[in-house]
């Protein structure tokens, strides 16, 4: 239980921020305190909880789904699709969403599971991009296309709706990936987590030792998919609607740009790598509009006004230079300066 | 009866542009284990290089030529960023396939910002010559000479990689690899250098698809690419890995699908049915049609 | 014992892992040039690791020295371009390549090509250039596999159990062949089957858990039954 101090600390601090008045300037455009900075905290936070649940998709299992943002996605739409029209309220919504996930998660993850490795990758990708053609094309004329579905206020507590309870969003999404954290710590040092990385590191010694690593790798990749529909419903509380942005490959991609920034194999650089990309993600187009930017010329101010140019760039940078993500900076630069120091 | 000829021809040419997209991807993955990401970027390249070609060089007066020129620059174009993304960035990562693929996801990115930036999003319509609108008869339907243009270069694309990997001693280096990379090595051949060529190769055939798309599409934006690499990945799979042969039966059968699809049951469904028919190759045989057991 | 003299290879403490295991132990050995010595030991002792380290397939520390060229954590078409012929366990045809292709694969650019001497060696395989390499029978198989080795003049062969899984008759199909190939060639022969070894190699190494337990004459090692006994688990007939 020791372990548990650190993550308590650390959401304290974080559940302390509606109270604080002052900002940290270039990073968030007002005070952390305000509704505008709590939405980007809350968001971050989401994805941060989305990025564990992939940690243990492709982190731990060793799994590569390319299609991670469809379960998510359809924690956005399936939650505010059920309360428009089934006019349930916003929890339970959220948990029949999350058992539809859950289901669709059983029946493509058994599909894609007949493939592995780069095949795999593919057809997750496949499935995620399916999804996101329906979504935009809407033949059944529910999802609202390219402009999305706005929230069913309706059908929101109270304690969710207007500007000023901004900070009850945010104190769910602390709560959520809080949650999901100690979720995830507790399911991937239990025994199914060991067989998960066992499969990652050697499958066919896992075979031989007796187990199926089907039935493992189902496992993951339905747990994976729970979460991040549940993730899903939080983030459709946080933007106010759905939108096929979750859809889009460019997202399903981002999770996994998540996951590798802040590295794998430590459920918390998962989770860094998932608020770090957040706060980018949506900070990163301000400084695109700056005036910095438009007064470049247009081969270059063109692309740094591109939020996209920075991040790919950063990211192929990191690949090349730290592939073990941001937490594994620190070790590296360590070892670079101790072999420096030997002379070598 | 004319208009099935019209889907079919449709079909074709769609499937024509999804052999060019997949090709290489097919090769590139069989050969490298490498997935990558970028090709839809290569695809977007090549579509630019030919739209501005047909927008800037106006001293070339007939169209046609023009669109030749635009073409083979296309092509060059690829062949280049191909080449330089191997030897400049993927090689680098050699034997670590993982950050190879995430590479390959950071470039599209980049790529795709990068043409943002300088053209921006909005679609960019191409100068055509004016046969390119008009229309063949062919038995009694007014098929589009533009689907019969796709389909005449991806004929010609593909008899020429058969004719590369079955006829040269490149290609027979390639078909080796594909198979087995470290063997060919212990025979004391460089098999880097066949990495770079099949990159080269494949950003080629993605940039002249791009031209094509331009044409087919009527118009070229950053995303062209992307929009279509998801239904290369699909043929790559539903044909199998590394195999060419596999690679144009699978894209005549996705194409079909989708084209029919959105024709006879219901627009937007294609798509779907695409994905319905990856998901029965996964079932019944999950290494793809022309595929080897056990990939 | 050889004098480093008339050694072609000099392996020097080499050791090996393969992931977290550490495989070879600081292993030291001659292969004397011009004739075949045999590499033994139990299943898992390291044998195929030794010859994997010597194309650069697995990395390692130590040297192995062939003609004053290291060969450990050399790149491997390097290695083999010093005129290393190999033979892997599986063979490793290309199945999707005919005979005649697989062939034409292993040709180096400005060595000789002695078809005429790989056609005499394997009658089968002149027979049938135009079959997939995929459908030749497993001893036609390892035919394709040691005459690709053949087909450069190579300073040295590295055989690695070329008769596993074939039967008898085919089995002397092959050791009569590698005997006519390797009359003067250099050969480190890997195999479990004690008979083979004995009728090819003058010389034999012996591995046990990694280090070398045995250097000498192969027929030396064959008449010991104590040795054959606690290293090979087996009797030589």
């Amino acid at each position: 239980m020791k372990r548990v101090y650190p993550i308590l600390i650390v959401a304290a601090l974080f559940a302390v921020a509606p109270f604080v008045d002052v900002g940290i300037p270039f990073v968030f455009g007002t005070e952390i305190g305000s509704p505008g900075t709590l939405l980007v905290l809350g968001i971050a936070l989401t994805f941060a909880a989305l990025a564990v649940s992939y940690d243990i998709l492709f982190g731990y299992t060793g799994m590569l789904s390319l299609g991670h943002a469809l379960p998510f996605a359809l924690g956005v739409y399936g939650t505010n699709l059920v309360m428009i029209h089934w006019g349930l309220p916003y929890f339970a919504a959220s948990l029949v969403a999350l058992v539809g996930g859950v289901l669709i998660a059983l029946l493509l993850g058994s599909l894609a599971l007949r493939t592995s490795g780069v095949a795999f990758a593919m057809v997750t990708l496949a499935f995620a991009e399916a999804f996101a053609i329906l979504v935009l094309t809407d033949p059944l004329r529910i999802f609202g296309g390219e402009e999305g579905l706005p929230i069913a206020v309706d059908h929101l507590p109270d304690i969710f709706r207007g500007v000023v309870n901004t900070r009850y969003v945010y104190w769910l999404a602390l709560l959520f990936a809080v949650a999901v954290f100690m979720l995830a710590r507790l399911v991937v040092t239990s025994r199914a987590g060991r067989v998960w990385q066992a499969i990652r590191e050697n499958e066919p010694r896992v075979e031989m030792l007796g187990l199926r690593p089907f039935a493992f790798k189902l496992a993951s990749f339905v747990i994976a998919s729970a979460i991040a529909s549940a993730a899903g419903s939080v983030y459709l509380l946080l933007i106010r609607g759905a939108n096929a942005g979750t859809t889009s490959a460019l997202f399903t991609l981002g999770i996994l740009v998540m996951v590798v920034l802040g590295g794998t194999g430590k459920l918390w650089g998962a989770a860094l790598g998932g608020f770090i990309y957040g706060i980018l993600d949506l900070r990163l187009s301000e400084v695109a509009t700056s005036d910095f930017i438009a007064d470049m010329p247009t081969w270059l101010g063109g692309p740094l006004s591109e939020p996209l140019f920075i991040l790919g760039v950063l990211f192929v940078l990191l690949i090349l230079y730290f592939p073990g993500g941001l937490i594994s900076i620190p070790g590296q630069l360590r070892k670079a300066r101790s072999a420096r120091r030997v002379g070598q | 009866m004319s208009s099935l000829i019209l889907n079919a021809s449709t079909a074709l040419g769609l499937a024509g542009l999804y052999f060019l997209l997949a090709s290489g991807l097919s090769l590139i993955f069989g050969l490298m284990n490498v997935l990558n990401l970028a090709h839809g970027a290569f695809f977007a390249i090549g579509g630019y290089a030919a739209w501005w070609v047909m927008d800037t060089l106006e001293i070339v007066s007939s169209l046609g030529l023009r669109f030749v020129i635009a073409v083979a620059v296309a092509a060059l174009a690829g062949l280049v960023v191909g080449a330089l993304v191997e030897r400049g960035l993927v090689a680098k990562l050699y034997g670590k396939h993982l950050e190879q693929i995430l590479l390959t996801i950071g470039l599209s990115y980049v790529f795709v910002a990068l043409l943002g930036g300088w053209f921006t999003y909005d679609p960019r319509l191409m100068t055509q010559p004016a046969w390119f609108g008009t229309t063949t008869e062919i038995f009694g339907a007014n098929i589009p000479n533009n689907r019969l243009l796709v389909l005449a270069v991806a004929v010609v694309a593909l008899v020429g990689l058969l004719v590369f990997l079955n006829r040269t001693r490149h290609g027979l280096i390639i078909r080796a690899g594909v198979e087995n990379a470290p063997m060919v090595r212990a025979l004391g051949i460089d098999v880097g250098r066949s990495f770079t060529i099949v990159f080269a190769l494949g950003g080629l055939l993605a940039g002249v698809g791009g031209g094509l798309a331009a044409v087919y599409f009527n118009g070229v934006s950053p995303s062209l690419g992307t929009a279509q690499l998801i239904f290369a990945f699909i043929v790559v799979v539903i044909g199998g890995l590394g195999s060419v042969p596999g690679t144009a039966v699978a894209a005549v059968l996705v194409a079909f699908t989708q084209v029919f699809a959105n024709n006879y049951l219901a627009t937007g469904l294609g798509s779907i049915s695409v994905v319905v028919l990856l998901a029965l190759v996964l079932l019944v045989r999950p290494q793809g049609l022309l595929g080897r057991a056990g990939t | 014992m050889t004098d480093t003299a008339t050694a072609l290879l000099t392996i020097e403490d080499l050791n090996v892992w393969r992931g977290e295991a550490h495989i070879l132990h600081g292993v030291s050995f001659d292969v004397p040039r011009g004739q075949v010595t045999a590499l033994l030991g139990r299943n898992g002792v390291g044998k195929t690791t030794t010859l994997l380290a010597l194309m650069g397939l697995l990395p390692g520390s130590g040297s192995a020295s062939m003609s004053g060229q290291e060969l450990v954590n050399g790149e491997t078409h390097l290695n083999s371009r010093l005129g290393i012929g190999y033979v892997p366990e599986d063979r490793e045809v290309f199945s999707t390549l005919t005979v005649s292709e697989n062939l034409r694969l292993a040709e180096r650019p400005g060595a000789e090509h002695r078809y005429g001497l790989v056609y005499e060696l394997f009658p089968d395989l002149a027979i049938r250039p135009d079959q997939e390499a995929g459908t030749l029978s497993g001893g036609q198989q390892q035919m394709l596999a040691l005459a690709r080795a053949l087909l450069n003049p190579n300073e040295l062969l590295l055989v690695d159990e070329p008769t596993k899984g074939l039967a008898p008759i085919i089995i002397e199909g092959v050791v009569e062949a590698l005997v006519k190939a390797t009359s003067e060639t250099t050969v480190l022969l890997v195999e479990q089957n004690l008979t083979v070894a004995g009728d090819l190699a003058t010389a034999a190494v012996v591995l046990d858990q990694g280090s070398v337990v045995y250097t000498g004459g192969m027929q030396a090692l064959a008449g010991d039954r104590a040795l054959t006994g606690r290293y090979l688990g087996v009797e030589v007939r």
